[in-house]
């Protein structure tokens, strides 16, 4: 099997696109943390369900930004290509 | 050594951006995309409901009790002035009219996929321009507030951290649009990736579940958190 400079390449892009989902980590570790104190709270003082929750929601979007900083790179890597 | 077949999915997934209509300005190729196309229409659309709702609601005679039409409107911007009278406190009143406008714009948008569009706001030159226009405002009005003082903020605590605010101010505009150009590119992607390559079986019932938390979940989430963010970061420039 014959393997060219640019499939080397592609395979490559593919291999790093999985690797920079590991980011993917860090935002579920910090939203179940988030989520973890939201029921906790809501179970302290279930009076302020809905402002926990919208606060909750709030701070998980936030959080997200780091996994979808990984996303962007990982979609750029698969269907940007470089020749062509 | 024998060649090893991988089995490929033959059928090709369609999320990219199209070009309709080609034209050539100041030189420049350039594209009509579906983009463009699809804001056209949502701009056209929250035109046509914002002139019927008020001509609707002038019509109301104020001695009768209003009906259900009414309350639902007076029950959203009621939400809409809490969430601002909630971070803005006392300028709320100013700047309702600006995020009112890109909530809905957003909202609409990020909604449209339901609809067999292409969200608009799946294209960074869209979040991107929504993400300048909160930069401008948010430092037109730190110049206002506190004149020179806006620049020299940069300085403090101590001149060494120049840089790094210098990365965290510009940084802003583009962390808001990458995350809600992200949020509704991935979702772009999973609906398109479900219907251009899953067998027809798969077709049926299962996208509603989808569509419900890519588009009706994400889209309303990120709307909510970039116009919370868009009132902090002005909220930030006040004092």
């Amino acid at each position: 099997m014959n393997i060219s400079g640019q499939d080397f390449i592609y395979g490559c892009s593919a291999i790093g696109a999985g690797l920079a989902m590991i980011a993917g980590i860090g935002p579920g570790v910090g939203q179940g943390i988030a989520a973890g104190q939201g029921a906790a709270a809501v179970g302290r003082n279930p009076g302020a369900r809905s402002d926990i929750t919208s606060t909750m929601l709030l701070g998980q979007a936030v959080a997200e930004t780091t996994g979808l900083y990984g996303l962007v790179v990982a979609i750029i890597l698969m269907f940007v290509k470089p020749f062509g | 050594m024998g060649m090893m077949k991988i089995p490929m999915v033959q059928a090709e997934p369609d999320f990219m951006i199209h070009g309709v209509l080609k034209y050539h300005a100041f030189g420049q190729e350039l594209w009509i995309s579906d983009t463009t196309v699809g804001a056209w229409i949502i701009t056209a659309a929250l035109l046509i409901i914002g002139f019927i709702v008020s001509r609707k609601l002038k019509n109301v005679d104020e001695s009768d009790t209003p009906g259900m039409f009414q309350c639902a409107l007076e029950m959203g911007m009621e939400a809409l002035e809490n969430m601002a009278q909630g971070i803005l406190g006392a300028n709320s009143k100013r700047f309702l009219n600006y995020i009112g406008t890109i909530f809905l714009f957003i909202l609409f948008c990020n909604l449209s996929g339901l609809l067999g569009l292409r969200a608009p706001t799946a294209d960074f030159g869209v979040t991107f321009l929504l993400g300048m226009f909160t930069f401008f405002i948010v430092n037109y009005q730190g110049i206002k507030n506190r004149g020179v003082g806006h620049f020299t903020s940069l300085f403090q605590p101590v001149p060494v951290l120049f840089p790094i605010n210098l990365i965290g101010e510009i940084a802003n505009p583009i962390s808001i649009s990458l995350r809600l150009f992200a949020n509704l590119l991935s979702g772009v992607i999973i609906m398109g990736l479900w219907y251009g390559m899953m067998p027809w079986f798969a077709k049926i019932g299962i996208p509603a579940a989808l569509h419900v938390y890519c588009d009706l979940f994400s889209g309303a989430i990120q709307t909510y958190v970039f116009c919370m963010l868009t009132m902090v970061y002005i909220n930030d420039k006040m004092e």
